[in-house]
């Protein structure tokens, strides 16, 4: 019997030759990401169980990349980023991208990748759900909660379940008005939102083989929405072209057996599959925009590690390069090599921040943003009764931020045909 | 850890996830630092919409306004408890308020594991939804030896799942605590 991919990476990090799903394992970590909202309590319990002189165990390992709570006069929020500015001094850690210098990024799971930590084969742990972003690159990557990032910070080990492997293949060719995040949301909708619990999603198949990165992500990074413990790809010449751009590591291309044993197989048709909405309040609720058609909106959300991608924006622009927004519309960079990209790259001769400035939008600066509410300065912060479609990843009660709103998750090219209009669009009415 | 204990019920739906349980916003207070702390506890579960909060009647808020501990001890809810953000704020801060058990026939992996990892409190899994069968305010008493959660007024009993794998780290009170007994660290912090 052969393994998965995430069987593969998980016995070579824990030393042996074969693990099995359901067996606990301690595995060696290559890279542990933490950010501002986590990064302090972690750093807490990391000096009260190994002692307040104790060092991290492997500097070159340990990313901190504050994304959350960046803009805000919020004078907590503000003492977190001090707290990680001093913990850093201590530690002497150099992989520290920190707010207002040159080195500020934002958005850690679009960061991580940008600056070359994403690395097939390898182990990466973040103290965020969405670090299975990573997944994407054919890596094992998973969230974990403060006690189990410190207890990485000192030994540099973490123990794993082996998880079950969901395999999700996709053929065909996925029609143009498509974008991974509709078959990521399609597929939430079939499974549920805890149809993954405690399981592998693996993505396959020519529809995934031809995709770009930044698609890759976007499945990967809604894996936790099905409440899957890590989403993988295995990498390809696509992956390998993207992280040689950005690092010299040497890395491991893992591959499923052609035998081995998954909990399941789900086939979808790429050409079938169609723009689709979570409506309000779980990311499971699916509908296709065709189905919701004219639902009024107050508000539209471009932005976090889910839809605040370069690709993102450039989807997203090809609507708005024509037409002014009807509703409030917020515009996040996810980190600020994006936000450059939309000042160097145009359409038609006129840049992406320039359509979207145009069009109506407002331009937030690169970070976690209202995605998930956040201190109440939070810029596109949903602070009343207010109805949103967004690109963001998540819309139970009160995520992003008052508990009386309402949140639909689409596709960039939904959010800006809906943007246009005010109501739910579907956005082949705009798409040539 | 104690493996009987009695304490009220406290009530709520499926689905339950993060932001419900602490919403992002709270998440800038320390967990350590007194007059902070006691924060997570006064706002733990305030983001469940007041209809939904201590089931069956609803527009019942786990702490009442201005205290920071509840008089309830064991949460009931249904499938897929904790879903959501890696947040471990969320066990921590029920854990504040004063709860010591939650029993839902599943739960989501990562506060699964925090609750455990970081001995916030025990996560126990009953073999089916207790939702229907017992009243917010309801006296239990939790069986772990024998497992079951018994209904004191009717004295009607339901099964719970063991703890199988993570019974260990759980009776330890947490993992540094369980790596430390099986020498996986050093036995003293200063190690």
């Amino acid at each position: 019997m052969g393994m998965t991919l995430t069987e593969k990476i998980l016995a070579a990090h824990a030393g042996v030759k074969k693990v099995e799903p359901g067996e606990n394992v301690w595995v060696d970590v290559d890279v542990l990401m933490t950010h501002d909202v986590c990064g302090p309590p972690t750093f807490g319990i990391f000096k009260k169980e190994f002692g307040e002189n104790a060092k991290v165990w492997d500097p070159e390992k340990v990313v901190i990349i504050p994304d959350h709570y960046i803009f805000t006069k919020d004078v907590h929020a503000n003492r977190n980023i001090d707290i990680l500015r001093d913990f850093v001094r201590e530690q002497n850690l150099p992989h520290y991208y920190d707010v207002g210098t040159e080195r500020y990024k934002g958005v850690c799971h679009i960061a991580l990748p940008e600056e070359g930590w994403t690395r097939p084969g390898e182990v990466l742990f973040g103290t965020d759900s969405h670090t299975c972003t990573a997944g994407a690159f054919g890596q094992f990557a998973t969230g974990v909660g403060n006690t189990d990032a410190a207890y990485i910070l000192g030994t540099g080990q973490l123990w794993v379940k082996v998880p079950e492997t969901m395999r999700f293949e996709i053929e065909g060719k996925i029609p143009d008005c498509v974008m991974a995040k509709d078959i990521i949301l399609n597929i939430i909708g079939d499974i549920g939102v805890d149809g993954a619990a405690y399981r592998t999603m693996e993505f396959a198949g020519s529809g995934i083989e031809a995709m770009t990165m930044e698609d890759r992500m976007t499945l990967c990074n809604m894996v936790i929405e099905a409440g899957g413990k890590n989403g993988v790809i295995a990498a390809d010449a696509t992956t390998e072209a993207y992280v040689q751009a950005r690092t010299d590591k040497p890395y491991r291309i893992y591959q499923s057996d052609a035998d081995a044993k998954f909990h399941s197989v789900r086939r979808y048709k790429a050409e079938e599959l169609q723009p689709m909405l979570a409506m309000p309040h779980s990311p499971d609720n699916k509908a296709g925009v065709s189905e919701a058609l004219n639902v009024k909106l107050d508000r539209a959300y471009i932005g976090s590690c889910t839809g605040g991608k370069y690709s993102d924006f450039w989807a997203a622009a090809q609507i708005l390069k024509d037409h002014p927004v009807k509703v409030d519309t917020f515009v996040v960079p996810a980190t600020t090599e994006i936000a450059r990209q939309l000042q160097e790259n145009s359409i038609n001769g006129k840049s992406l921040l320039e359509i979207f400035k145009d069009a109506g939008a407002r331009i937030g600066e690169p970070s976690c943003a209202a995605c998930l509410g956040g201190p109440s300065d939070t810029f596109g912060r949903l602070n009343g009764a207010e109805v949103c479609i967004s690109t963001t990843n998540r819309n139970f009660p009160g995520r992003m931020g008052s508990k009386s709103s309402q949140v639909y998750l689409a596709s960039p090219y939904t959010v800006a045909a809906s943007a246009i209009t005010g109501k739910i669009t579907d956005p082949r009415d705009y798409l040539a | 850890m104690e493996k009987v204990f009695r304490g009220k019920a406290f009530v709520l739906g499926e689905d339950i996830d993060t932001d419900q349980i602490i919403p992002a916003q709270y998440l800038v207070y320390s967990l350590e630092k007194h007059g902070e702390r006691e924060k997570y506890g006064e706002y733990a579960l305030s983001g469940v919409p007041i209809a939904d909060s201590g089931l069956p009647q609803g527009n019942i808020p786990l702490v009442a306004e201005g205290a920071s501990e509840s008089e309830f001890s064991i949460v009931v809810a249904g499938k897929n408890f904790g879903c959501g953000s890696s947040r471990e704020h969320a066990p921590a801060a029920m854990q504040i308020a004063g709860i010591k058990a939650v029993i839902a026939p599943t739960y989501a992996r990562i506060f699964y594991r925090n609750a455990v990892d970081g001995g916030f409190l025990i996560p126990v899994e009953s073999i089916v939804s207790l939702v229907e069968n017992i009243k917010t305010g309801d006296e239990l008493e939790l069986n772990l030896l024998e497992g079951h959660v018994r209904h004191l007024e009717s004295n009607e009993t339901f099964p719970i799942k063991p703890l199988g794998q993570v019974e260990e780290i759980v009776e330890a009170g947490g993992i540094f605590a369980y790596a430390r007994k099986m020498g996986k660290i050093g036995a003293s912090a200063n190690v």
